[in-house]
């Protein structure tokens, strides 16, 4: 794990909770005894036989690959699990009411209208799970929502911090960088094997993400970080990422933006700050920097800028290849 | 107090008369079949459906309608489904996938989902149930399908206009869905037709509302309304909530393309965002004017095949209107991503939401519990509703929490959940209670054999296809999109929801061929095949012109069983003891209108 090789053990405000190893740090996060406290009974025992005794069973899910993606992962295994309990329970009660009463006479069976205690137990007992739900979901956002400040360097217990604009259009992505003058864009003709441009990201590091729209509403999201969130005209949006291990990870729009949704794809590439150096220094030797933003020579304009939607028609049949 | 029935002052007297219209007449109870035999006054033929103000027509027309206009979307979606079975499949270019889509959604949403349950089921079933001859407006009630058939049409012939059909999603979202990003006349007959279909909706709700509250028979206290019957009474309230914020959204929109503003555009200084929350201001409730209606359906089955009265009639009446009052506060919640709303506020609500929901469910329990139960398919098909909704309910649960939300908004795992709710409802609940009725409207029954047939296809079908989108929704695949990359690994898990979509299809050749079977041979339904226990079931089938010849006492919610079961009656005036004095009386005779 290299995710913090390059510093002391650090506690960001925003995040209680931090260490010199990842897994160490998640095994300590008192979160994790108080997901612990709901999971009475039976509700310990599920997720250990559905996860093999892992207190998180994924249920198909990314496990997260940022910090504020394994908080989020946590709330929604615990929620997953709570709502198989509760699943499982009313389903089976449903089988066994249809199994149990099923006609067998025509006798008249007895005309009960309700019981008030009952009814008073089944209002009850609900509003306990979503008041309990509500509180771990408040605790959550409040750690996945939490930036820095927006001209910050370093947070305030030193971890270095990357700032990254992140400007959505139809139907590509542009990913500057304006503390090292460097700017990149693409759709999807560019990038790694065709699939978009690419976001260099370092690990370790705190990297706060401003995003924008250029025209309609799109929406940023990498699956392995276990987020997303409009890009929206007029409207700058911040987010922070504490990527934690190295990897490449797969990113696409998510909100329909026009005729080439499908196929605004990007992708994050996270690698050690001294790679992310290196990576930065390379790009504005290529000349990718912020002054040759509009016309930049290595990511041609979008093909699709200016297709009209009788053109566009004509599907991108070309472009089947690529994908 | 009267017991004698006066015929309502609101029935306008040029009334013209149904294809079902009676002369004056009584059929007792007990004494009739099936009655077939049809007195017509004034125009036959087309220009008697034409110029009908008859509830019963109008239901009927609005039924078969709406049920057309499902078939229609739910063949565009076998053909998203096959889209989608191949990553780089081009059964379908980008253009004509992101219409369909579009026009799938607004299909069944707008066209279908809604106008199936208030204005086809509900217009015809509401005034039988709380006992009057009539809708309280009925050329209002007219007016509503006339304006429902236009804009229903506009929105499905825009498929054929240059640039065609609309491309946006059903929600629209400035500013893609300007002129600049969406030129087309589609998306200005897209938008009219939600003006129209929007007014046919206020107009219904209108009607639902001034019927149930003025127009119960008398002894009918509110809290002897059936369940359906109060469930539309607070959809009607939910839609003249909702549908006047949705109209003038599409009108700013409307103004926008056309007139110059910028009410939604940067440019101009206006806020895009604000048609977020115009439209969810209206598409929250939306979601409970599409779900209480089909709630109302199972409560009034489930006791009917249960032989026993609802589990916690008063609870379920203070559940939905819990539902109602939360339902418009919390639209923002499909819009936790966009960063600009307070999140714990509209996921606290969110979370209550599940509340009154989940007493539902346990007052349904409680009415099967120690029943005698049997599993007609009007009561299978409720079966499916509870499974259907259960998972489709508790996922939304996960929805509320804004975190969950972040990583599961706008993928698959977000269509599998409204499809199951959506599907649950307005298909399992909505052919549950077409099943139920359809005896009553037609007079004759539908085949068991094929019902449960199309059921079980039906259910194995649904959990075929959604289950895999969760998967694939949290393995990362968004909604809305035409191909995918072959190593993204979504590819099985579509191919299965593609299979299911088509066991889904193929299971409603059992519905065609039932239809048919039950035309060319009519099985005479009687008046109570299922031993209902509402005042429905106390009229022929189909029921005379204005509806009823004699009303029973009523004395509790379902006034039918009471009557027809004597040795089980026992007070069941739910807190209201005004009316105790009717239990002495026989059945009343109502002065037949005609
Ligand atoms: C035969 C059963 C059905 C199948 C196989 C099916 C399939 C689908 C699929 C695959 C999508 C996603 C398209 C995409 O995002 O690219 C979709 C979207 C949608 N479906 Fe269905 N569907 C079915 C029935 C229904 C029903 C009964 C309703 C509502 C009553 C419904 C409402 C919607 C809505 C609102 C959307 C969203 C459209 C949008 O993204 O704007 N569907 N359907
Ligand atoms: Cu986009």
């Amino acid at each position: 794990m290299n995710a913090f090789t390059n510093g002391s053990p650090t506690s960001l405000p925003a995040h209680e909770h931090t260490g010199a190893d990842p897994a160490a740090e998640v095994a300590a996060t008192p979160r994790r005894r108080r997901w612990a406290r709901p999971a009475v009974g039976a509700a310990v025992a599920a997720p250990l036989v559905l996860g093999g005794c892992n207190m998180y069973p994924s249920y198909g899910a990314s496990r997260g690959a940022t910090k504020q993606g394994q908080d989020t992962f946590k709330l929604f295994s615990g929620m997953m699990t709570t709502g198989v309990i509760i699943g499982v329970f009313v389903g089976l009660l449903i089988l066994f009411t249809i199994l149990r009463y099923r006609r067998r006479s025509e006798e008249m069976p007895k005309q009960f209208h309700e019981s008030i205690p009952i009814e008073i137990l089944y209002t009850g007992i609900p509003v306990l799970v979503v008041a309990f739900l509500f509180l771990f979901t408040v605790l959550t956002e409040n750690n996945v929502d939490a930036t820095v400040p927006v001209n910050a360097t370093v947070t305030s217990t030193g971890t270095p911090v990357e700032h990254v604009r992140v400007t959505a259009f139809q139907w590509g992505w542009r990913f500057s960088y304006p503390d090292h003058n460097v700017s990149i864009a693409g759709d999807v003709t560019n990038g790694p094997g065709g699939h978009g441009p690419q976001m260099v990201l370092p690990v370790g590091e705190t990297v706060q993400v401003t995003l924008v729209s250029n025209d309609v509403i799109h929406g940023f999201y990498v699956r392995d970080f276990n987020f997303s969130r409009y890009a929206l005209p007029g409207v700058t949006n911040f987010f922070d990422l504490d990527i934690l291990h190295t990897g490449t990870y797969a990113g696409q729009c998510t909100q329909i933006c026009g005729l080439y949704h499908t196929e605004m794809l990007f992708s994050v590439k996270a690698v050690t700050p001294a790679a992310f150096q290196t990576w930065l220094s390379g790009e504005v030797a290529a000349g990718h920097t912020l002054q040759r933003e509009p016309q930049s020579e290595a990511n041609t304009p979008p093909p699709y800028t200016h297709v009209t939607p009788s053109n566009a028609l004509a599907a991108p049949s070309s472009k089947k290849g690529s994908l | 107090m009267t017991t004698t029935i006066e015929s309502p002052e609101l029935i306008e007297p040029e009334e013209p008369g149904g294809p079902d219209a009676h002369g004056p007449g009584g059929h007792g109870p007990e004494d009739h079949g099936p009655d077939h035999a049809h007195e017509h006054h004034g125009p036959t033929g087309i220009l008697n459906w034409i110029t009908s103000t008859d509830h019963k027509v109008i239901g009927k027309s609005y039924m078969i309608t709406s049920l057309v206009l499902f078939f229609i979307s739910g063949a565009m979606a076998l053909v998203i489904r096959g889209q989608l079975a191949d990553p780089t499949s081009s059964l379908v270019n980008f253009q004509t996938y992101n219409e369909l889509f579009t026009m799938h959604g607004s299909l069944m949403l707008y066209l279908f989902a809604g106008p199936f349950a208030f204005g086809g089921l509900a217009n015809y079933i509401v005034p039988l149930q709380v006992g009057a001859p009539d809708m309280a407006y009925p050329r209002l009630n007219a007016l509503s399908y006339w304006l429902y058939l236009g804009g229903s049409s506009m929105m499905t012939f825009s498929f054929v206009v240059a640039g065609g059909a609309a491309s946006f999603g059903w929600v629209a979202y400035a500013p893609l869905s300007n002129s600049i990003n969406s030129p087309g006349a589609g998306t200005d007959m897209w938008l009219l037709s939600l003006g129209l279909t929007g007014f046919s909706a206020i107009f219904t709700g209108v009607n639902l509302v001034a019927t149930i509250f003025y127009l119960r028979a008398p002894g009918m206290t509110m809290f002897r309304v059936p369940i359906f019957s109060w469930n539309m009474l607070v959809t009607g309230i939910l839609i003249l909530i909702a549908f006047p914020v949705l109209f003038g959204a599409v009108v700013m929109l409307f103004c926008d393309r056309h007139f110059g503003t910028h009410i939604y555009s940067v440019s101009g200084g206006g806020v895009p965002v604000l048609w977020q929350h115009l439209f969810w201001f209206f598409g929250h409730p939306e979601v409970y004017i599409l779900a209480l209606p089909y709630f109302g359906i199972v409560t009034d089955i489930i006791p009917a095949f249960s032989r026993k009265p609802l589990f916690g009639y008063r609870g379920m009446v203070f559940a939905t209107l819990s539902i109602a009052a939360l339902s418009t506060g919390v639209w923002a919640h499909h819009m936790f991503t966009t960063g600009v709303v307070l999140l714990p506020f509209f996921s606290l609500l969110s979370y209550l939401i599940a509340v009154p929901t989940g007493i539902k469910f346990f007052n349904w329990i409680g009415t099967m519990w120690g029943g005698q139960l049997s599993f007609q398919t009007p009561m299978l098909f409720s079966m499916g509703f509870l499974f259907a909704f259960l998972m489709g309910g508790v996922t939304g649960v996960l929805l509320a929490s804004p975190p969950v939300d972040f990583m599961t908004h706008d993928t698959y795992f977000v269509v599998a959940h409204f499809h199951q709710v959506l599907i649950g409802t307005t298909v399992f609940a909505g052919f549950a209670g077409f099943y139920f009725w359809y005896p009553k409207m037609f007079g004759r029954m539908l085949n068991e054999r094929l019902g449960k047939l199309h059921f079980w296809f039906l259910f194995v079908g649904f959990w075929v296809t959604f289950v895999p989108q969760y998967l694939v929704g949290l393995r990362g695949m968004p909604r809305r999109i035409a191909d995918y990359l072959p190593t993204n690994g979504w590819t099985f898990l579509n191919e299965m929801s593609t299979v299911g979509a088509m066991i889904i299809g193929f299971s409603f050749l059992f519905f065609f061929v039932n239809l048919v079977t039950s035309w060319r041979n009519p099985v005479p339904a009687g008046d109570n095949p299922w031993d209902g226990g509402a005042l429905e079931w106390f009229t022929s089938s189909p029921p005379p012109h204005h509806n009823f010849t004699h009303l029973p006492p009523i004395r509790s919610e379902r006034p039918t069983w009471d009557y027809n079961h004597p040795e089980h009656r026992k007070d069941e005036s739910h807190g209201d003891k005004r009316h105790r004095e009717h239990e002495q009386k026989e059945p009343e005779t109502v002065g037949a209108p005609s």
